[in-house]
């Protein structure tokens, strides 16, 4: 395929079949249906390998191979209820699949054609109906622009890929738009960087073509080192639609005259790791990557390089570092690297989440993609929602969505009835959100506003069980851990910071310690060399102006309200609740439970006691007790 | 990283060294080959003890001492050699919040070994990792290339019985 004309044939030939899976309209498949499995990272921890395997065993032997075409997809977003599987064109979706029900699936729906509604996720059955995913509570509210193609098409299928517009943005960008245009669109569409900075797409482009006259050599680089602990959005993205990236790359290249990219991407990341060599691979055979693009003088090519395991090397000039082959060290800025980047040549540098809505702005038009978001924030952003939270997931909203409808309507709110406490974005480098602020639209400028940050998308939530100290020690611990050492006051000072968190933790902490903790904390914010040691001390900095209460409950009255803290806590059974059964003295590890004399009213025997000299705190009484009659305080 | 010399004595074989050498012929005109080449050869000998270090020095001109300096900044590179079954418990903030900080005590206190160690008998490692991205699943860990997902304690003894 070397003209749009051959692009234009391959996409009519694919876009019927695409189009099944979708509301699109105009399906013409040669297949009655599509099985969809997802193929990402959390469902193919839950077990989906092992679904495709049978669906195919079970098509062999049924006669099914023919008729139902099964389409490994990427990620659908809602990973709690992995692995997941839809049927098109009713659009059935089956989660938590066993491969157990795989057989009834095949013979009541895709032989019969009756949806097995037992197997169905709960909230698409309404009596008799059926409703469609979109309805639910998780999917309503969502705009999908950066993960369109994720959980639509098969990734490692270039063609599925065209039958969605693949590469036609880059086709419009080579045939009839001047470099000069292309920035243009980017920066009238308001695009911030999704990598957690939010500086404007269009002026880094900008610059990178511009501050070098006649450079020789020029690089694309995209920041595929997600490292924040909890957040999944760009492997997914990767995952679910590894050329969208490619896409963008190229079309960013052609903006600044670069013809070489790299793509650095966590060697944890292996499915990813995988289909982004398998689409390299395709987008060369197909002309989209390589010599004389679209038949225009335009060359460019893309590489792939794994990091190993540095969290550092997610900043800018770490990972150019990286990519060189070095130790993953921050670089001092000036110089910026739109003027001396990736071995000393401009480099532009974009992370994976912003590559993914390229493709759409240069295809809709910059006003479509700025019609979205509040002011100052445009589009969408995709947010992994962990932690205590029912719907875990990946979820893509406009700007401007409030953290209640994120955390309650999308999320489905906190599980076991527990209390909502608190949320935490922007991972080791953010910080947490209180209740108060829930109504807060979230965007870029609202949550630095609110003392947290964007970050790349990571959404912690947090119920009444999780202590605010011990998680600022977290986020400290990993700091202290992925320092890269090479300045004095990230390196030194974030472990100084931990050992008095260490301290508050232990219940030795004095009011004095915290006061020195923000003095400690400014200094590091001020001082550091790149943005992960100024921004180390934020997840302190937030708890304390937020949760100074609980802080104050560890150092004044010893005590951990949420009773995680160990050494703060003492567990005593209620001995009017005992029944004297005993479990709980055979589980204890450090024989610290005993008998005693006093049988409660309406008992039969003996309640029992722990000996707090010799508890270990471990809580395996409290696991096995039956009549909660054991606490911790 | 404590010293650059592993306890346990190193035992390439020559067909390692080949393919090794031939990973180094291929890519060593490459810019900013060296992570590619270290990342290859410890998919070959599983870990990347001083000896490798110096084949790698000896065949591409990069000296030694950045070599080692690059092997011991990123997490991923082991000077030493791994248990024949590699436990990760993600510790990433989703499973942390959730309660993967008491798994991996529990592991620790079963195996009797410390995080990034490997028991006497070479049968289980342990390390920390983070987010490996199966936040649905929280909290988890991974032995080799098996996934095990909403983990309780109790789910210890039981995963550690499968492959003792």
């Amino acid at each position: 395929m070397k003209t749009l004309e051959e692009l234009k044939v391959v996409r009519d030939s694919m876009k019927g079949e695409v189009a099944l899976r979708t509301k699109d309209g105009n399906a013409s498949s040669k297949y009655e249906r599509h099985v969809l499995v997802c193929g990402g990272t959390g469902c193919t921890s839950s077990g989906s390998p092992k679904i495709i395997e049978e669906l195919e065993k079970q098509f062999a032997e049924k006669g099914l191979t023919d008729k139902v075409q099964i389409v490994k997809t990427g990620c659908f977003g809602l990973c709690e209820r992995g692995p997941i599987m839809i049927v098109y064109p009713e659009g059935s979706f089956y989660s938590r699949v066993k491969v157990e029900e795989i057989p009834r699936i095949v013979d009541e729906h895709l032989i019969g054609g009756n949806p097995v509604k037992e197997f169905l996720y709960e909230e698409t059955v309404v009596g008799d109906e059926i409703k469609s995913l979109d309805d639910t509570s998780f999917y309503k509210k969502q705009h999908r622009v950066a993960l369109r193609n994720c959980g639509v098409i098969n990734p490692e299928n270039i063609n599925e890929y065209i039958g969605r517009d693949g590469y036609e943005a880059l086709g419009k960008v080579l045939t009839t738009m001047t470099p000069e245009d292309v920035i243009q669109t980017i920066l009238d569409s308001g695009l911030r960087g999704r990598g957690g900075g939010g500086f404007p797409t269009g002026m880094k482009w900008k610059l990178a073509r511009n501050i070098v006259p006649n450079a020789d050599q020029k690089y694309v680089c995209c920041n595929a080192d997600e490292g924040d602990p909890g957040a999944f959005m760009d492997r997914s993205v990767l995952e679910g639609d590894p050329h969208v990236v490619l896409e963008a790359m190229t079309i960013a290249g052609y903006a600044i005259g670069a013809s070489q990219g790299y793509i650095y991407v966590r060697a944890e990341y292996p499915i990813a790791v995988e289909r982004l060599n398998i689409a390299i691979k395709q987008a060369r055979e197909a002309g989209m990557l390589g010599k004389n693009i679209f038949g225009t003088d335009f060359c460019f090519d893309i590489d792939l390089r794994l990091g190993a395991g540095a969290f550092v090397c997610g900043e800018e000039t770490a990972l150019m570092t990286s990519i060189e082959g070095n130790r993953g060290e921050p670089r001092p800025r000036p110089p910026f690297p739109a003027e001396k980047g990736l071995f000393q040549k401009p480099t532009i540098l974009n992370n994976v989440e912003t590559y993914a809505n390229i493709p759409q702005i240069i295809l809709n038009g910059a006003q479509w993609f700025a019609s979205m978001g509040t002011e100052k924030s445009k589009g969408t952003k995709v947010f992994a929602l962990g932690g205590k939270i029912k719907n875990t997931g990946l979820v893509e909203v406009p700007m401007g969505t409030t953290l209640r409808e994120v955390i309650e309507e999308i999320g489905g709110g906190i599980p076991n009835g527990k209390k909502f406490k608190a949320a935490q974005t922007g991972g080791p480098s953010g910080g947490c959100i209180d209740p108060s602020n829930f109504d807060i639209p979230i965007d870029y400028d609202n949550l630095i506003g609110i003392g947290s940050m964007m970050g790349s998308g990571g959404l912690i939530v947090m119920d009444e069980d999780n202590c605010m100290v011990d998680i600022a020690k977290f986020f400290l611990e990993f700091t202290v851990d992925e320092s890269c050492g090479k300045c004095t006051p990230c390196r030194i000072g974030t472990k100084r910071m931990w050992e008095i968190l260490d301290k508050i933790t232990k219940g030795k902490g004095t009011l004095e310690d915290l006061d020195k903790l923000e003095e400690l904390a400014y200094h590091i914010k001020a001082n550091s060399l790149c943005g992960l040691g100024q921004t180390a001390p934020n997840p302190v900095l937030s708890t304390l102006r937020c949760f100074r209460d609980e802080y104050i409950a560890h150092v004044v009255d010893k005590k951990c309200p949420a009773g995680v803290c160990k050494d703060l806590l003492s567990f005593e059974i209620e001995k009017d609740k005992c029944i004297g059964c005993g479990m709980c003295a055979k589980q204890c590890p450090a024989s610290a439970i005993t008998r005693t004399d006093y049988i409660a009213p309406g008992k039969k025997l003996a309640a029992m006691e722990i000996d707090k000299t010799k508890c270990v705190k471990c809580g395996a009484c409290i696991a096995t007790c039956k009549f909660k009659a054991i606490i911790k305080k | 990283m404590n010293s650059a010399k592993s306890t346990v004595p190193f035992k390439g074989t020559p067909e390692q060294e080949a393919e090794l050498l031939k990973v180094i012929e291929e890519k060593k005109n490459d810019k900013g080959s060296l992570m590619p080449i270290l990342q290859k050869a410890q998919e070959i000998y599983g870990y990347l003890p001083i000896e490798v270090q110096a084949i790698i020095s000896d065949n591409t001109g990069i000296p030694l001492e950045k070599i080692y300096g690059v092997v011991t900044f990123y997490a991923q590179f082991s000077l030493y050699p791994k248990g024949e079954y590699t436990i990760s418990v993600c510790l990433g903030t989703a499973c942390y919040v959730k309660g993967s900080g008491d798994i991996y005590n529990k592991l620790q206190e079963k195996l009797g070994i410390g995080g990034g160690e490997c028991t006497p008998d070479g049968k289980f490692s342990l390390d920390a990792c983070r987010c490996i991205g199966a936040c649905g699943l929280a909290p988890v860990l991974t032995v080799n290339e098996d996934v095990y997902g909403r983990l309780t304690v109790d789910d210890v003894d039981k995963i550690i019985e499968k492959y003792a």
